[in-house]
C-alpha cells in the first residue's frame, strides 16, 4: 500500500479478521476493503470462509480478532441489530421470510409501524409501496410469502434491508435460485442501488457473474485472502486459480458413447405438490441404457416432485411411467428399489442418510432387509462391516470408520457414502438430483466422473440440476423444465446458454429457435 | 326412543348450554395458553399439570385467607411460576419440551399429593372451601332462554371470553403479535431483524401459564369449591386438543373448546337424565364420551389445519 | 473415545440428576416440617431392610421393566408412548377375563395363553393411536392419553358390572389357578413371583430385535429420519403402526404379569400410574434396555420404600416429585452436563491452589 491505511476511505474495512470454530480455522486474518458505491465481489469455494466473515459484519458472528470499521467508525457489533443500525443489511442465501406471513408484515418485522403497541399495517404497506417504487423492486405487497415466486421473494430480501435504512447491501449467492433473465433483472436493480449510492457486497462462486456487475473483486481460499482484484483488469481464469490453487477445468472430459435400448419410458405424467396443486404437468421423456438425460431448469418448477414420482416417494395421479418394459407407476420405493432403481437425492441430510446411524448402517440402507446383510431377519454385522470398508477404499470414503455416526462425516464424504451406497446396488436406471450442492471443486470433479463411469457402465442416467453447467456439460440429452412441463429437448451441442436461459423461463424451443431465425 | 327423547329434552333445555359454557371454560383457559405458547414454537403439553397446580394453589390461599380471588391471584402466580420451569428448559437448555412437559404434570401431580396432608389433614380431597360466586347480568338475564344460558354464570366464563377477545386482539393486531407469529414460524429470520427470539418465546410460553393457571383455578374455586387429586383430568391435554382442531387461532380454540364443553354438557346431562335412570355401575360408560369425541375429533381434522412451522423445534443460535 | 465418553455420560447424567432430585426433595420435605435424613433413612430400610422389603421390590420393580421397556421401545422408534398406562390396563383386564375361564387348562398352556391375549390387547389398543399417528397425522401424545382415560373408564365399569364380584373395591373375579404365575419364593406374605424372569426376557428380546434384526434397523430409521428412511424403502406407516403395537405389547405384557403374579385378577387400581413410572424409567435408564432394568430397580426402590416413609407423615407423593424432576432434568440434560462441567472446573481450580 502506498499510503497509510485509513478506514474513512472505505464504506466497510475489515482488518485482519480471525474466526476459529472447533476444527476450522474459518477466517484467518482476513482484511477485506469495500469503497463506497462499488459493487464488490466476493468469492471463493464451499468453505472458503466467505458467509463466515460476512456473518461477522452482520453481527451474526463476532470475530475473535480484528477490527470492523464502517464508513470509517469502529464497530463493536453485539448482534444483527447493530449492524442495522450501521447501515448493514444481508440477504441471505436462504431466505429469511415468514411463509405465513404478508410481504409488508415481513419486510417491517423487527422495525414496525405503530401506534402504540398496536401494528398499524395500513401505514406498512404505504411505506413498501412508496419504497418498492422508488427503487423499482415491484413486489405485491398483500400476498402471503408462500404463495409468490422466488424472484419476488428476494425481491422482499432487498426491500427489508432498504427499509431499514442500509447504505451497505450483502448478497449473499442471490442468483442460485434464479433464472438467467432473472439474473440480468436483479443485476440491473444491483446498478439501479450502485447509482442510488449504495454499496454492495456480492458474493459468489459464479465467475461470470463477477465479470458481468462488480467493480472490484476480493477472492478467498481456505479461510485466507489469496487476491484483490479490479474486475476490469482480471479474467475469470485468473480468479479460478485464486479460488483453487491450481489450475481448474471448467469443462467435464466426455467420451461420446453409443445409447442402447430404452429403460425408462415415461408418459404424460401428472404429480401434485405439497399444496395439492399440480406440480408435474403432463411430461413424457424416455432414457436408455448407457445415456445420461438432464433435467435443466430453475429450482421449483416441477423437478423435486417429478424426482420423487419416479423413486416411489410419491404418487403420481396421471400418466405412465415404465421401467425395462413394466409398468411400475406408484409402486413403492421399495418395489422400485427391487427393480433396479437407484437414486441420488437432492438433499442427502433428509433423504439421503439417516445422520444418527452409524456410517455401516447408511451403506446398506435400501438394501438392510436383503441376502447377503440379513437373513431370516437378523442382520449380519461381520458381513455389512465388511462390505463397508469394501465401498470406503472403492470411493475414497474417509474418515475409513464404518462405526462412525454419518452426522461427523464431512458434506463431501457424505456424498460420496451415498453415492458409492447407490452405484454398487448394481442398478439398472439411476435419478441423480443436485449431485454437487454444497461440494467442493475436488468433490465435484470426482462425482462428476462417476456420474461418467455409470453412463459407461450401461446404465440409464436421469441428471437433474439446478447447475446450468453440470447439465450442460455431463448429458447426452436434455429436456428444460418449466413450470412442470418441457419445453424443450435439446442435445448440449446445440444449444447456447442464452437459448437454454429463455427455455427456462418459459419459452419453447419452437419459440426461442424461431427468435433466433428472425434475428 | 328413550335416548332420542333424553337427548331433545336436554336439547331444549337452557340448563345444557349453560352447563356446556361452564364445561367449556377450563379448555377455553388451558387452549388459549396453547395457542401462546405454541405460536411462538414451544409445544407445552404441562398444560395438565399448571392446571391442576392452578386448582391447587387457588383453593390454598382460599383456604387460608378466606377469598377465592386472592386464591386466583396466587394461581396465576404459581403458574408462572411452572411455566418458567418450562420456558428455562426448553428455550435455554433446548430440552425435549415433549418431555420436560411431562415432567411437570408429574411433579405438579406430586406437589399437589404430597402437600394435601400438610395443609388439609388428608389425602384425596378437601372440604368444600368457598367460591366464586355467580353473578347476575342485569337486563340479560331477564330474557327468555338466553337469560338463563349466559345471564348468571361465573365471573371467570365471562373473563375466558373476554380472553378469547384479548388474544386475538394481542395476537393478529399489535407489534407484539407479529414477532410471536414471525417465532414460531421462522425464528431465524425473525433473530436476523433483531427480534427478540428468546424473550418472544418466554412471553409466549408464561401466558401459556397464566391461561393454564386460570383454567385450573375455575375447576377449584370456580365450579366446586374443593380440590381433589387429579382432579384436572385429562382436560389439559382435551385443550391441546381444541388447540390443534382451533387452527392455533384463538377464536378456533374457543369453538373447539365449545363443542368439547358441549360433549362433557352431554355426558353431565344423560347422566342425570330423569328418562335414562343411569345406573351407578355404567356411569364410567357415559364418562368416556368425552375424550371419544376429541380422539375422533383429533383424527379426522387434524392435516387440515396447519402448526407453526417451528412449533416444538428449540431454536439454537450459530 | 467420544464414544466412550458419551456412554459415561448416559450413566452419569440420570445418575446425578436422581441425586438433585433427591436433595430437592430434602428441602421440601424440610419445609414441611420433616427430617429428610430420617425419611430417606426410612426410605432405604423400607426398600432393602430385610428379606420382605427386598422381595417387595422386585415385585415392584416387575412391571416398571416392562412399561419402561414399552416407552424406551417407542422412543427409540420415534414415538412417544404416553399411554403404556391404559396399554397395560387392557392388558391386565382382557388377560384376567381369559384367564378366569381357564379353570381346567394346565399351566402350560394357561400361563403363555394368558400371557399372550395380555400383549395382544396392549398391542392392539397401542396400535389404534399408530394407525390415527400413520393415516391421519393424530399425534400420539393426545391420541394415547384419550386411549388412557377410555381404557380407564372401560375398566372401571368393567368391574363395577358385567364381572363384579364381592363388596367393596370393584374387582373381578379371580383367575384360574393354572394361570397364576408361581411364585419363586415366599416370604412371609409376600410372593415373590416369577414375573421378574418374564421382564428380564422381555429386555433381552427388545435388545435383540433393536440391535439385531432388520425390524429395529427399520423402527430405528423411522424414528431417527422418516424421510431417509421412506427413501430407503421403509414404510413410515407401517413401522409407526409396528412400533406402538410393540411398546404396547410390553406395556400389555405388564398388565397381564401384574394380573397373574399379584392381583390374581383386574381391579380398577391395578396400574396405579405404572404406566406412567415407565416413562421416568426409559428416561432415566436412556431408552437402553440393560439401563431400564436398573431403572426400574431404582424406581422400584423408591416407591417401595415410600410407603415405609409414609409412617413418617412424609407423603409417598415425594417419589412423584423426585421423578418429576429427573424427567426435567434427562430432558433437559444440558443442565446437568453444565452442573458436571462446572464442577469438573472447580475441582480443578481447586487442584491448582493447594
Amino acid at each position: 500500500m502506498e499510503r497509510e491505511f485509513d478506514p474513512r476511505d472505505y464504506a466497510v474495512a475489515m482488518v485482519g479478521i480471525t474466526k476459529q470454530f472447533p476444527g476450522v480455522l474459518a477466517n484467518d486474518n482476513v482484511t477485506l476493503l469495500v469503497r463506497k458505491g462499488e459493487i464488490h465481489a466476493v468469492v471463493g469455494e464451499n468453505g472458503a470462509g466467505k458467509t463466515t466473515l460476512m456473518n461477522q459484519l452482520y453481527g451474526l458472528l463476532r470475530p475473535d480478532s480484528g477490527k470492523i470499521y464502517v464508513f470509517g467508525r469502529e464497530l463493536n457489533l453485539k448482534g444483527p441489530r447493530d449492524a442495522i443500525n450501521a447501515g448493514i443489511g444481508m440477504v441471505h442465501q436462504h431466505f429469511m421470510l415468514v411463509d405465513n406471513l404478508t410481504v409488508a408484515e415481513n419486510i417491517v418485522l423487527g422495525s414496525e409501524t405503530r401506534r402504540g403497541v398496536i401494528f398499524d399495517l395500513r401505514q406498512a404497506r404505504m411505506r413498501v409501496k412508496e419504497l418498492s417504487e422508488s427503487y423499482g423492486l415491484m413486489v405485491d405487497v398483500d400476498a402471503k410469502i408462500e404463495d409468490i415466486p422466488v424472484g419476488m421473494q428476494q425481491r422482499v430480501e432487498i426491500l427489508k434491508t432498504l427499509y431499514r435504512g442500509a447504505e451497505i447491501l450483502i448478497l449473499d449467492e442471490p442468483t442460485a435460485v434464479l433464472t438467467p433473465q432473472e439474473t440480468e433483472e436483479l443485476f440491473e436493480i444491483l446498478r439501479k442501488l450502485r447509482e442510488a449510492g449504495k454499496t454492495i457486497i456480492f458474493i459468489t462462486h459464479k465467475l461470470n457473474e463477477v465479470m458481468a456487475v462488480t467493480d472490484r473483486v476480493t477472492v478467498m481460499r481456505q479461510g485466507k485472502v489469496t487476491g484483490n482484484l479490479i474486475t476490469k483488469e482480471t479474467n475469470p481464469r485468473e480468479i479460478a486459480r485464486l479460488m483453487v490453487g491450481r489450475e481448474v477445468l471448467l469443462r467435464v472430459e466426455k467420451q461420446p458413447n453409443e445409447p442402447d435400448d430404452v429403460v425408462v419410458e415415461v408418459e404424460d405424467l401428472w404429480v401434485k405438490d405439497n399444496r395439492n396443486l399440480d406440480a408435474v404437468k403432463g411430461v413424457s421423456f424416455y432414457v436408455r441404457a448407457g445415456e445420461i438425460v438432464g433435467i435443466a431448469g430453475v429450482a421449483g418448477n416441477g423437478q423435486t416432485e417429478l424426482v420423487e414420482a419416479l423413486t416411489g416417494l410419491r404418487k403420481a395421479h396421471k400418466g405412465k411411467y415404465m421401467l425395462l418394459g413394466q409398468d411400475v407407476t406408484n409402486l413403492s420405493a421399495r418395489e422400485l428399489r427391487l427393480r433396479g432403481l437407484a437414486h441420488i437425492p437432492e438433499d442427502r441430510h433428509k433423504y439421503g442418510l439417516v445422520l444418527d446411524f452409524p456410517n455401516y448402517y447408511n451403506a446398506i440402507l435400501g438394501r438392510h432387509d436383503q441376502e447377503p446383510f440379513c437373513r431370516s431377519s437378523f442382520l449380519d454385522h461381520d458381513v455389512i462391516l465388511k462390505y463397508t470398508k469394501e465401498l470406503f477404499e472403492t470411493f475414497d470414503v474417509r474418515p475409513r470408520i464404518p462405526e462412525m455416526p454419518s452426522a461427523n462425516l464431512s458434506g463431501g464424504n457424505q456424498q460420496k457414502l451415498v453415492v458409492a451406497r447407490e452405484m454398487s446396488s448394481r442398478p439398472k436406471f439411476i435419478v441423480i438430483s443436485q449431485p454437487t450442492r454444497g461440494l467442493d471443486i475436488g468433490a465435484i470433479e470426482y462425482i462428476h466422473k462417476t456420474i461418467l463411469r455409470l453412463r459407461d457402465e450401461n446404465v440409464a442416467v436421469l441428471l437433474v440440476s439446478m447447475e446450468l453447467d453440470e447439465v450442460m456439460s455431463l448429458s447426452d440429452r436434455i429436456y428444460v423444465m418449466y413450470e412442470g412441463r418441457f419445453t424443450g429437448e435439446v442435445r448440449p451441442e446445440e444449444v447456447t446458454l442464452e437459448e437454454m436461459g429463455l427455455m427456462m423461463a418459459g419459452h419453447t424451443w419452437e419459440e426461442v429457435r424461431g427468435t433466433v431465425a428472425t434475428r | 326412543m328413550r335416548w332420542i327423547q333424553a337427548i331433545f329434552d336436554i336439547l331444549t333445555n337452557p340448563q345444557f348450554y349453560k352447563i356446556t359454557l361452564t364445561a367449556s371454560t377450563p379448555f377455553i383457559f388451558a387452549s388459549l395458553g396453547g395457542v401462546f405458547s405454541e405460536i411462538t414454537g414451544v409445544v407445552n403439553i404441562a398444560l395438565e399439570g399448571i392446571m391442576l397446580m392452578g386448582a391447587f394453589t387457588s383453593i390454598v390461599f382460599t383456604f387460608y385467607f378466606g377469598s377465592p380471588w386472592l386464591g386466583v391471584l396466587m394461581a396465576i402466580i404459581v403458574g408462572l411460576g411452572m411455566a418458567w420451569l418450562h420456558a428455562w428448559a426448553s428455550i435455554k437448555w433446548y430440552g425435549n419440551q415433549i418431555v420436560t412437559g411431562t415432567a411437570l404434570i408429574l411433579l405438579a401431580q406430586g406437589v399437589t399429593g404430597f402437600l394435601m396432608e400438610p395443609i388439609f389433614g388428608r389425602p384425596g380431597q378437601t372440604d368444600l372451601i368457598g367460591k366464586i360466586e355467580e353473578i347476575r347480568v342485569p337486563g340479560i338475564s331477564e330474557i327468555p332462554f338466553i337469560g338463563k344460558v349466559i345471564g348468571e354464570l361465573n365471573p371467570l366464563v365471562y373473563i375466558a371470553f373476554g380472553a378469547v377477545v384479548f388474544s386475538w386482539f394481542l395476537i393478529y393486531k399489535t407489534v407484539l403479535g407479529l414477532r410471536m407469529r414471525s417465532v414460531g414460524e421462522n425464528p431465524e429470520a425473525a433473530d436476523t431483524l433483531g427480534v427478540n427470539v428468546y424473550g418472544i418465546r418466554y412471553f409466549g410460553v408464561l401466558m401459556s401459564g397464566v391461561l393454564a393457571s386460570l383454567g385450573g383455578a375455575f375447576l377449584s374455586v370456580g365450579e366446586l369449591g374443593q380440590f381433589k387429586e387429579l382432579m384436572t383430568g385429562g382436560r389439559g391435554f382435551i385443550a391441546l386438543a381444541a388447540m390443534i382442531l382451533g387452527n392455533w387461532n384463538p377464536v378456533g380454540a374457543m369453538l373447539a373448546s365449545l363443542l368439547f364443553g358441549a360433549a362433557e354438557a352431554m355426558n353431565n346431562q344423560l347422566q342425570s337424565s330423569p328418562i335414562l335412570h343411569v345406573s351407578a355401575s355404567t356411569k364410567p360408560l357415559f364418562n368416556m364420551l368425552p375424550f371419544i369425541v376429541t380422539l375422533v375429533v383429533v383424527s379426522g381434522f387434524i392435516g387440515r389445519t396447519r402448526p407453526p412451522a417451528a412449533d416444538g423445534i428449540p431454536y439454537i443460535k450459530e | 473415545m467420544i464414544k466412550s465418553q458419551q456412554r459415561i455420560y448416559a450413566v452419569l447424567v440420570p445418575l446425578l440428576s436422581v441425586i438433585i432430585a433427591l436433595l430437592i426433595a430434602a428441602v421440601v420435605i424440610v419445609l414441611v416440617g420433616n427430617d429428610p435424613l430420617k425419611a430417606y433413612w426410612e426410605m432405604l430400610k423400607g426398600a432393602f431392610g430385610g428379606a420382605q422389603e427386598i422381595a417387595n421390590t422386585v415385585v415392584k420393580t416387575t412391571p416398571l421393566i416392562l412399561t419402561g421397556l414399552a416407552v424406551g421401545f417407542g422412543f427409540r422408534a420415534g414415538v412417544f408412548n404416553i399411554g403404556a398406562e391404559g396399554q397395560m390396563a387392557m392388558g391386565a383386564l382382557f388377560s384376567t377375563m381369559v384367564a378366569m375361564n381357564l379353570g381346567s387348562m394346565p399351566s402350560v398352556f394357561a400361563i403363555p395363553i394368558t400371557l399372550l391375549v395380555g400383549m395382544g390387547v396392549g398391542a392392539g389398543w397401542a396400535a389404534i393411536a399408530g394407525a390415527l399417528k400413520a393415516f391421519t397425522g393424530a399425534h400420539e401424545v393426545i391420541s394415547t392419553i384419550m386411549l388412557n382415560w377410555i381404557a380407564y373408564y372401560l375398566g372401571n365399569y368393567m368391574v363395577a358390572a358385567p364381572l363384579a364380584v364381592g363388596s367393596g373395591t370393584p374387582k373381578s373375579p379371580e383367575i384360574a389357578p393354572s394361570a397364576k404365575l408361581p411364585p419363586l419364593l415366599t416370604v412371609h406374605a409376600t410372593e415373590l413371583t416369577s414375573g421378574i424372569i418374564i421382564a428380564v426376557i422381555a429386555a433381552v428380546v427388545m435388545y435383540v430385535i433393536l440391535e439385531k434384526t432388520s425390524v429395529g434397523y427399520e423402527v430405528k430409521a423411522v424414528g431417527f429420519n422418516p424421510y431417509a428412511a421412506e427413501y430407503g424403502g421403509i414404510s413410515i406407516a407401517k413401522n409407526v403402526v409396528l412400533s406402538m403395537a410393540i411398546s404396547g405389547a410390553l406395556a400389555g405384557l405388564a398388565g397381564a404379569v401384574e394380573a397373574m403374579g399379584v392381583h390374581h385378577r383386574y381391579l380398577g387400581a391395578l396400574t396405579a400410574g405404572k404406566g406412567f413410572d415407565g416413562i421416568s424409567v426409559s428416561l432415566i435408564g436412556q431408552n437402553n434396555p440393560i439401563g431400564i432394568i436398573f431403572a426400574a430397580f431404582l424406581i422400584g426402590s423408591l416407591r417401595t420404600g415410600s410407603n415405609a416413609m409414609q409412617f413418617l407423615g412424609v407423603s409417598k407423593h415425594v417419589v412423584m416429585i423426585v421423578q418429576g424432576i429427573v424427567i426435567f432434568l434427562v430432558a433437559a440434560e444440558r443442565i446437568v452436563r453444565t452442573i458436571m462441567i462446572y464442577l469438573r472446573f472447580r475441582r480443578r481450580e481447586a487442584g491448582m491452589e493447594s
